[in-house]
């Protein structure tokens, strides 16, 4: 295999990918939104529950996709659990940073260990196209945390 | 390469000379040499379009149709002289009934605009059918959403094929329209339009057949199919982007209000009145494609010197080959299995994604088509969210069906 697609397919990836974490819905969860990429047509659903300060107490999701999009969704549900609004927030830079290598790298104080996790990640940035797969997850949690029910990345 | 040799291909036409015509066929991706099976989306173009494209430009180009000067009238020729080449193609009546638009969608939204909101009434019913490319679907929604017209969905079978059972039970009193592919662009399902032609005649209804995969793989005789509309487009049929054909049975054209107003297709205007042009300028307003007009005339011609009758012989080998070698593979699922396709191989692989096959195929030099192929109902049907698509023009070859095989191969170790 190539370096770029060996990099973009890391057995970490490939691993969430065929065996997502946290694949389900929570029942009573604080919020929630649906997310939808109509460039390939899959489709997500994210959920939160939602801590004393705003901590995030659970976070799942439902949904089928490429192995990036399932990938990036698993692992965005265990890196995002006991972090603060803020933090999350943080962790979406760094990820957008490390697949588009563009705009400013986020600080990374205090969850270094969850922003290193993100590091699967970064070979995207040689797939542009792929970026919205990477992201979808992220931006779908945005929506939920916003009230918003719907997110679509075009 | 084995494989390949195990057989004896028909060669109908010499295939490397042929491709030698291509110049972007030469050119590498990502270092590897190009694989082109995405035809179907968009052919590339032989060396006599891109020549008559920069011809055009270079040393005759003017406006068309308003110019009292030597280039306008010269340009004007040539504009006219590609619809009589497009209606020879077609086998319309008269050049009066091609028109000019920038692609099949155009068309599709240009009969639904005119001929559909003139003629339908809130009740009345267009039949659709199960695979259509969202460009015959959503033009008639919108008029639904406008109008108040139905839209019934013929069904298709597993294997792809419309079900002409279920087709004859959608037809009555009420049926006004059969909008219809003529090619599924997932599938390669090959529809009997003819007889589905016949038989919406039959119910009293007229029929719109959606061309845009059938132009490039198969002789279309409008005349002899019957047809009342029939909508294509240049670029994939080997010709310029930004042009496409509306044929148009002459009476109903006639008949038909314009499409958008504008220059050139009035024959005089004062604010209290217009007089709207004849056919097919009514339908053409304001300045058109061109060179793009002009340039369709060689793709048409380079496609009619080869014959339809090698072209079909040589993809016939391509699909049945392309359909024996994928469906060796572990775990491959071949979507459209009807036979006498045209066209495509649309498959899913075990867990892999479309879109992980087909990047991983990209960095070999393939390009093929991943997703839903704007044909969503189809998806739904289908019960998958997205099928990736190999698809084959005339240029290709069983080495390059070869180099798919060994992709796919490359993706199922990797997705194992």
């Amino acid at each position: 295999m190539q370096d770029d697609l060996r990099d973009l397919y890391q057995e970490v990836i490939l691993d969430h990918g065929r065996r997502p974490r946290n694949l389900r819905a929570i029942a009573d969860a604080s919020a929630s939104a649906q997310g939808h990429n109509p460039l390939c047509g899959d489709q997500i659903k994210v959920y939160l529950t939602l801590g004393p300060g705003d901590v995030v107490e659970d976070a799942s999701f439902e949904g089928k996709g490429c192995a990036i999009s399932v990938a990036s969704a698993s692992l965005m549900t265990e890196l995002v659990r006991g972090r603060t609004l803020a933090d999350i927030e943080r962790l979406f830079g760094g990820l957008h940073h490390r697949c588009t290598g563009q705009g400013e790298a986020p600080s990374e104080a205090g969850i270094e260990d969850a922003m290193e996790k993100l590091d699967v990640l970064s070979g995207v940035r040689e797939f542009p196209v792929r970026v919205k797969c990477a992201t979808l997850a992220w931006h779908t949690l945005q929506a939920a945390l916003a009230g918003r029910a719907k997110v679509s990345t075009e | 390469m084995k494989a390949a040799r195990q057989h004896t291909p028909v060669v109908s036409y010499d295939v490397a000379k042929l491709r030698a015509e291509f110049p972007i066929l030469a050119r590498s991706v990502h270092g590897k040499k190009l694989v082109y099976l995405d035809s179907a989306a968009s052919a590339q173009k032989p060396r006599a379009v891109i020549d008559c494209e920069r011809q055009v430009y270079e040393e005759e180009y003017a406006n068309v149709h308003r110019g009292p000067h030597f280039l306008s009238e010269w340009a004007s020729d040539r504009f006219e002289a590609a619809r009589a080449t497009v209606r020879k193609f077609l086998n319309a009546a008269d050049a009066r009934e091609i028109i000019f638009t920038r692609n099949a969608t155009e068309s599709i939204n240009l009969v639904a605009a005119t001929w559909g909101r003139r003629f339908l009434k809130a009740g009345d019913e267009v039949v659709l059918s199960e695979m259509e490319h969202h460009s015959n679907i959503v033009p008639w929604q919108m008029l639904r959403d406008a109008i108040g017209i139905e839209i019934k969905v013929a069904p298709i079978t597993d294997d792809g094929e419309l079900s002409l059972d279920g087709f004859d039970r959608l037809l009555g009193p009420r049926t006004k329209l059969v909008a219809i592919t003529h090619v599924s662009n997932v599938l390669g399902t090959v529809v009997p339009v003819a007889e589905v032609i016949r038989r919406a005649h039959a119910a009293g209804a007229k029929v719109l057949i959606d061309g845009c995969q059938a132009v490039m793989h198969r002789a279309v005789d409008v005349r002899a199919l019957g047809c009342d509309f029939y909508a294509f487009s240049g670029h994939k049929l080997y010709g310029p982007s930004g042009i496409g054909v509306l044929y148009g049975r002459s009476e109903l054209l006639e008949a038909m209000p314009p499409y958008m107003g504008g220059g050139g297709m009035i024959s005089s205007v004062s604010f209290a009145h217009t007089e709207y042009a004849g056919i097919p300028q009514r339908f053409e307003a304001g300045t058109p494609a061109i060179a793009q007009a002009i340039a369709l005339a060689p793709a048409i011609e380079f496609v009619l010197e080869l014959g339809f009758e090698a072209i079909q012989a040589h993809e016939r080998d391509l699909i049945a080959y392309a359909t024996q070698r994928l469906s060796a593979i572990d775990g491959l699922t071949i979507h459209g299995t009807a036979p006498g396709k045209d066209g495509v191989v649309s498959f899913t692989l075990g867990h892999a994604h479309a879109h992980d096959i087909a990047t991983i195929l990209d960095r070999a030099g393939i390009a093929i088509r991943a997703g839903h192929h704007c044909a969503m109902p189809l998806m739904h049907r289908l019960g998958v969210a997205a099928t990736a698509r190999a698809s084959f023009g005339l240029y290709n070859t069983r080495v390059e069906v070869d180099a798919l095989a060994e992709g796919i191969e490359a993706v199922r170790r990797i997705f194992a």
